[in-house]
């Protein structure tokens, strides 16, 4: 007993066990409650200059010309959403179909061999993968898959040339590939999740794989898949370097998907050490702060949803 | 009989769930102890609240007394983490630390208590005392890891004497264990009654029966009939303790 | 029956389809960065400053040190608030607190970098009138930390309760049983944990554009800008000049090896339990 509590005058008293959880938890609400708190409110107040002088006109101006100190971010929450939305037409199958094959087709070789590679793409910084957008796949857009599209689609707005290898498109692609690891590998423990016995119930029925897969196990798992698919969406929203290389960053409202644009995250990049005078740097921040916004939201949805289907309540 | 341990009206549970009702009995110094029943009978939670294991767990509870040498352990001048070095426990999987060799597996518990010198000395009692001074006294400084399960379990009983006990409580020692480690462990409890009170909790009625003075079996959270093993297992006088140790039921 | 089975192999081959697809560019950034990084680095290259621009030859000896110093920084402060963080969220469950911690832990893992570049950019570099590494330090940093957190949360969790309970049960205090026993159980998911963790901001460049900045010289103190690989890497990326280009496919060489080195090294060694 004696031994047992600190000797110290002003924790006197005070059991070692509990000072030592008074201590780690303060670590631990500063470290990440305060952090987020701080976080929020350094964007808010560096926000305020052009908060308190655009308003809400600043959302839904598409006007950008700092040299006239006009500052209106609607190109770039259009082209955020445009090229976040293109990566998740093009990266949900994709990852859908790689989570299947590697739970349900691969032998277990082959998976054992597979999922790791595909999770090094996660690995891949950003900057590189632009690097390689900017050599490889941007020439690559603008000499195949742009004619491709504008020969059979060109009568839609939507691909109308002339064909920019730094565009909307070669984001969008560039951003797919970026989220498919992540939305592939939660899915997958979505799928693996499913109980056996849904699945070989169907299939003992008589059903295909196919059959088994869509109307058994895929609606089982589908919660946890959209959790995954926000997850996606999120790190799509707020992904920086790969798109600022590609996408062209040119504030238009561009209708064809072959044409330059500019996202919030890139716009902040390329614009941010150049900002001379404090509300060009405030709108700047502003940008930043609707782009916090939005990618918390997205991120408090997959989180919860994946929280409620995914994880197991471990350890003690 | 002289007793060392008195458990006066004892009730304990988690959270809405009473596991424990109104148990009373006096364990006796320098005796094996048996604690028998079906599983889910609060044999475990009972000896863990005799060494304030049990109130770790979230949302448990504890009521009534326990008195160690006539001192109530749940007193509110009494430090549980005392109480944890002079009642030790052994429990039902072995458990030595993976990360820490086997020295300091036992070592541990002296360092612990504020001991810096003569650990060799400590240590190499406690395996002797365990019987498993012989099969590691060239790989003391191994992982545990590579141990026999019967020899991790005897690891962990020497790690509890190193700390020099009083009673040392065995949840179950055995149950993860083949026959003849089993019978090793048992010979060893057989040996050190000598020197400490210990308190077995064991689902098998033939083990109570080889090693145990003392037998106490619980249902359903209540202790049903105690007294002399022999008397327990051939002369029982609760209906439910003859149903039980004749295998008609658990 | 027929037409089931025709969807079925048709499924098959878009699953499969989709798995080859995904390797495609994965295998073409490996491919272009091997062959057009190895033909640029040498001795040079890994122990020079940059030449100036029209001058050939020059390499990134600056930015390679610069990385290694922000990244160092990034740790010093990001892992120990990180480990002792996710160790009271690990130790101390089920609390509201515990709870909220934990849940805002993994939504901050979701921040854009750029943000914490934001972050950093107002709390270090305007209070402190000037980039420096010190900034991108706390940029990375402000990154480490929900991963960590989470990180170190979950491999002490997977450490069995029987173990705490062994330790308390010979009178160990809580902060001795988690510091000697849970934490030296868990040492290698932590570790496994951080050094993924590095190897993941090891590569960001956002936060650094307007904290580290960079530099043409070597590193000079805390509070200077410094250069790194991946801000060098985006620099010569967009450059003009052709023998930039090349060099940033040197620089992407380097980085990626690093990178890939630390995560294979890091799972091979996780899948051997060490």
């Amino acid at each position: 007993m004696r031994s047992r509590v600190s000797s110290l005058p002003f924790f006197r008293g005070i059991s070692p066990d509990t000072l030592f959880q008074i201590f780690l938890g303060s670590i631990a609400v500063l470290s990440v409650l305060v952090l987020a708190a701080l976080l929020l409110r350094e964007l808010i107040v560096g926000a305020m200059p052009a908060l308190s002088a655009y308003g809400v006109e600043f959302l839904f101006s598409a006007e950008w010309n700092p040299v006239l100190s006009e500052f209106g971010a609607l190109p770039f929450i259009y082209g955020t959403i445009v090229s976040s939305l293109l990566a998740l037409l093009i990266g949900v199958p994709l990852s859908l179909g790689i989570a299947v094959f590697l739970t349900e087709i691969a032998p277990a070789k082959v998976r054992a061999v597979l999922s790791p590679v595909i999770e090094l793409l996660a690995a891949i910084p950003s900057v590189i993968i632009g690097l390689w957008g900017i050599f490889v796949l941007a020439p690559f857009v603008r000499e195949h898959i742009a004619p491709l599209l504008m020969e059979h689609l060109g009568f839609l707005p939507l691909f109308r040339g002339p064909a920019y290898g730094y565009s909307v498109l070669t984001a969008g692609i560039v951003l797919a590939i970026m989220i498919t690891p992540i939305i592939s590998s939660v899915s997958r423990e979505a799928l693996l999740a499913v109980p056996r016995l849904q699945k070989e119930g169907a299939l003992a029925l008589g059903a295909t794989r196919f059959e088994a897969v869509t109307g058994v196990v895929l609606p089982y798992a589908r919660g946890a898949i959209f959790g995954a698919v926000m997850l996606g969406l999120g790190r799509a929203i707020g992904e920086t370097m790969a798109v600022t290389m590609v996408i062209g960053n040119s504030p238009q409202l561009f209708t064809s998907l072959l044409h330059p644009g500019y996202t919030m995250a890139a716009v902040i990049a390329n614009e941010f050490t150049e900002a001379t005078d404090d509300i060009y740097l405030a709108a700047l921040i502003e940008i930043g702060l609707v782009l916090f916004a939005i990618s918390m939201v997205v991120n408090i949805i997959a989180r919860a949803i994946t929280w409620r289907y995914l994880r197991v309540q471990g350890g003690s | 009989m002289e007793s060392k341990i008195e458990v006066v009206e004892l009730n304990a549970g988690f959270g809405s769930t009473h596991v424990l009702k109104n148990i009373s009995m006096s364990i006796p110094r320098n005796r094996v102890t048996a604690i028998i029943g079906p599983s889910g009978c609060g044999k475990s939670t009972f000896v863990r609240c005799l060494n304030r294991i049990h109130e770790l767990v979230p949302g448990a509870w504890v009521r009534g007394k326990v008195l160690l040498d006539g001192k109530n352990i749940y007193d509110s001048d009494v430090d549980p983490v005392d109480i944890r070095r002079r009642v030790g426990m052994v429990f039902q999987k072995p458990n030595p630390f993976p990360a820490m060799s086997i020295f300091d597996n036992i070592a541990y518990g002296p360092k612990i208590h504020g001991m810096k010198k003569g650990l060799e000395r400590i240590v190499e009692d406690s395996l002797r005392k365990a019987a498993l001074w012989d099969e590691v006294k060239h790989r003391l400084k191994d992982s545990p890891v590579s141990l026999s399960g019967g020899q991790q379990q005897r690891l962990c009983i020497a790690r509890a004497l190193a700390v020099e006990p009083e009673v040392i409580l065995f949840d179950e020692p055995c149950s993860a264990l083949d026959p003849v480690a089993t019978a090793k462990i048992e010979d060893l409890i057989l040996e050190l009654r000598e020197n400490y009170t210990i308190v077995i909790v064991t689902h098998n009625m033939q083990q109570a029966a080889r090693i145990a003075d003392y037998t106490a079996f619980f249902l359903m959270g209540e202790l049903i009939e105690y007294g002399e093993t022999a008397q327990i297992f051939e002369n029982p006088r609760d209906k439910r303790t003859e149903d039980y140790i004749t295998g008609r039921f658990g | 029956m027929q037409a089931r089975k025709l969807k079925d192999r048709l499924f098959t081959a878009f699953c499969i389809g989709s798995t080859l697809l995904a390797l495609i560019p994965l295998g073409s950034m490996l491919y272009t960065i091997f062959v057009k990084g190895f033909s640029v680095i040498s001795i040079d290259f890994l122990t020079k400053l940059p030449a100036p621009a029209g001058e050939p030859g020059g390499g990134f000896g600056n930015a390679i040190q610069g990385s290694f110093i922000v990244v160092g920084i990034a740790s010093l402060i990001g892992i120990p608030l990180g480990i002792a963080a996710g160790m009271y969220l690990a130790e101390f469950p089920g609390s509201r607190v515990s709870r909220v911690v934990s849940f805002t832990a993994d939504v901050l893992t979701g921040v854009p970098s750029i943000i914490t570049g934001i972050f950093a950019y107002l709390v270090v570099v305007l209070k402190f009138g000037g980039f420096s590494a010190l900034a991108g330090g706390v940029a990375l940093a402000t990154m480490m930390i929900p991963f960590i957190v989470r990180t170190t949360e979950e491999a002490m969790k997977l450490v069995p309760r029987e173990l705490r309970e062994a330790s308390l049960a010979l009178g160990a205090p809580r902060w001795r049983t988690t510091l000697e026993v849970v934490l030296s159980t868990a040492r290698f998911g932590i570790i496994t944990g951080v050094l993924l963790t590095i190897a993941r901001i090891a590569g960001e460049t956002a936060p650094l554009l307007f904290t580290a900045f960079s530099n043409r010289f070597w590193f000079d103190g805390v509070m200077q800008p410094v250069a790194t690989l991946p801000v060098m890497i985006y620099t010569y990326a967009i450059s003009p000049f052709e023998d930039w280009h090349a060099q940033a496919w040197g620089g992407a060489l380097v980085l990626v090896a690093m990178i890939l080195a630390l995560n294979i090294g890091v799972k091979l060694a996780a899948g051997r339990r060490w």
